[in-house]
């Protein structure tokens, strides 16, 4: 009996390192898959450009250079100029983004708010109809004239959603007491103190998740860009990314081959199209690690309440 | 001193209290109105013969020809295959291999592995559609792609112009999809997974049900009220496509357009490369009405199934 028990408790104990030795090499052979693309155009940033023209894209190029980043380095003022308004808008919108989400919650959390249902279905409804990108774009252009300036790249779809919304107003329903708010309004505090120096300092944790995802928004957005920029003055890194691609395959196309032929040995294109998607990436790669933890929570409470 | 003054007059207690909260609010309810609430009334544009010229009021009213026009093109019917057939597919695949995913991260058990890996399979998420689109790029260009110049080279087979070749596209589009949203996806399923009571697991343990069996007969179980959920909701959504997936990844390649038009790319190409405004507006209205009564109803069925997780 003893002995039949004993077997039965170690067989799955066995089964159980089997199956976690499984999971690891079938984990790690996956993750080698989905990282291997990525690997792929860091390499060719830095492989040489006859050998890259040459052989093709390779993990193993033949000839490796830095050409591509020292060809960035003096073409600068282009790439340097993207990247200053790509971190402008995203820390204008990030920014904006945090105070406007907050304020509007904070009102939607309290119970003793009159309009509270009204305004979180005012909000709310957003998520259930929108009038599509022909009416925002005639509306952005025509009525707000927003074509061709920073705003373009700040103000539409990103500022503020309702997904963000109710993430914040969640948490300051479940975390926040409200016998916190009525102390400090018998201490006197109006409701843009305690909004201020009660609910927008206990909410960091969630402002740091909702301000990653804004963030990230931001940067990798190009939809603003295609609609409403046509001055490449105030393009971003996305949008000079799509430029770039754009002359590429218009010089492929065109009739002009062979003037194309003979530049190609000192203009290092197609390495240095991958080096400028490498620095694109280059902050997110950097930040991630540290930022892993709001980015699940995020998606986790993202997921069971959309 | 204001906390006894607005005692004393109870019947502004409320009042009092609406002003300053309305306040708080106000510059958040205003984006709102201008960004999402204004393009709602701007839907009867779809009604609308539309020039430039004449502007929006300006404009001449032409019922529904905007929307007889466009259900006489082949296109209404292939963008709106092409989103249907494309959400059904990601839908179902990606909910096999988010699972198949989480239930291998859930058993590595040691949180620093589990954090490395759940990292590394996130990190397509996180680039932008130009991005990918440059890496797809690196792949599939006809005269230097990785495909072309060292896969197809070493299997012997002849090269592919691939950007303009429309086959192998939707099998692209997909596999493009699951390396970027595989990993994110898995989160939520990791969660569940460790929200099971571990006694359920160490009782089957101690029946001698393997690890295997284990993992068909309790933990994929339990997996199906998260399944049927997120399924009622991505339904809720297979009226709209992500647009930079259709547009960035193919190139926006014209001969590609009859396995990559999707809604939302057609709205784009009628509105900014056709200027075809009436058009273009005809086929956001259809989607937005459409996908408006698909939200409504797949709600209902979450709320029926799973009133926890309903949105409303």
């Amino acid at each position: 009996m003893s002995q039949t028990k004993a077997i039965a408790y170690e067989k799955p104990s066995n089964d159980v390192r089997n199956f976690r030795v499984f999971a690891s090499v079938v984990l790690t052979v996956i993750t080698v898959l989905t990282l291997l693309p990525i690997v792929l155009i860091v390499i060719a940033s830095f492989t040489d450009e006859t050998t890259l023209l040459a052989n093709g894209y390779s993990f193993f190029p033949a000839k490796l250079s830095t050409d591509a980043y020292y060809y960035m380095v003096r073409q600068s003022s282009t790439i340097l100029r993207a990247y200053g308004i790509t971190i402008l808008v995203t820390a204008v919108g990030t920014l904006g983004s945090i105070v406007l989400t907050t304020a509007i919650a904070y009102p939607m959390s309290r119970r003793d708010f009159r309009y509270r249902g009204a305004l979180s279905f005012f909000v709310f409804f957003t998520m259930l109809f929108n009038g599509g990108v022909v009416s925002a774009y005639i509306m952005w252009t025509r009525i707000f004239s927003i074509r061709d300036t920073l705003f373009a790249l700040i103000i539409p779809n990103y500022l503020m959603g309702a997904f963000n919304i109710f993430l914040v107003r969640n948490y300051y329903e479940n975390a926040i007491p409200t016998a916190l708010i009525e102390s400090a309004q018998i201490d006197g505090a109006t409701e843009l103190t305690v909004f201020f120096r009660i609910m927008l300092p206990l909410a960091v944790p969630t402002i740091a998740t909702v301000a990653l995802f804004t963030a990230l928004a931001y940067w990798n957005d190009w939809t603003n860009g295609l609609y409403y920029i046509t001055d490449t003055s105030l393009y971003g890194i996305q949008n000079l990314l799509i430029r770039i691609m754009n002359n590429i395959q218009f010089l492929k196309s065109s009739s002009n081959a062979a003037l194309l032929g003979t530049q190609t040995v000192d203009l290092p294109g197609t390495s240095v199209r991958m080096a400028l998607a490498v620095i694109g990436i280059l902050p997110i790669l950097i930040i991630f690690p540290f930022a892993q933890k709001y980015f699940v929570k995020g998606v986790v409470l993202g997921a069971v309440k959309g | 001193m204001t906390a006894i003054a607005k005692k004393s007059r109870k019947g502004k207690y409320k009042l009092a209290k609406t002003g300053p909260l309305m306040m708080i609010a106000l510059p958040g309810i205003i984006y709102l109105l201008i960004n999402n609430y204004l393009p709602m009334f701007g839907v009867f544009l779809a009604f609308k013969d539309y020039s430039y010229m004449r502007g929006i009021f300006g404009s001449k009213w032409c019922g529904l020809d905007n929307f007889e026009f466009l259900f006489a093109t082949k296109d209404a019917w292939i963008m709106t295959r092409n989103t249907l057939l494309y959400n059904a597919a990601f839908i179902v695949l990606g909910t096999v291999c988010s699972i198949f995913l989480a239930i291998l991260i859930y058993e590595l058990g040691e949180k620093r592995r589990v954090k490395i890996f759940q990292g590394s399979l996130m990190l397509p998420n996180l680039l932008s559609w130009v991005v990918v689109g440059f890496i797809v790029y690196a792949f599939l260009n006809a005269d230097t792609g990785f495909v072309n110049n060292t896969i197809l080279k070493a299997t012997g087979g002849a090269p592919v112009s691939w950007y303009s070749t429309p086959g192998p596209w939707p099998w692209i589009l997909i596999l493009v999809y699951l390396w970027k949203f595989m990993g994110t996806n898995s989160i939520i399923y990791v969660s569940t997974i460790a929200g099971i009571d571990k006694s359920i697991f160490e009782a089957a343990q101690l029946d001698g049900a393997s690890k295997w069996k284990q993992i068909m007969l309790i933990t994929v179980p339990m997996l199906k009220s998260t399944v049927i959920t997120l399924t009622l909701m991505s339904i809720g959504r297979i009226f709209y496509s992500d647009f930079g997936l259709f547009y960035q990844v193919p190139q926006n390649s014209g001969r590609l357009f009859d396995v990559t038009q999707t809604i939302d790319t057609y709205v784009y190409r009628g509105l900014m490369e056709l200027n075809d405004v009436g058009m273009s507006a005809a086929a956001a209205l259809y989607q937005s009405l459409v996908g408006f009564i698909l939200v409504v109803a797949a709600n209902a069925l979450v709320r029926k199934i799973d009133s926890e997780n309903a949105l409303f």
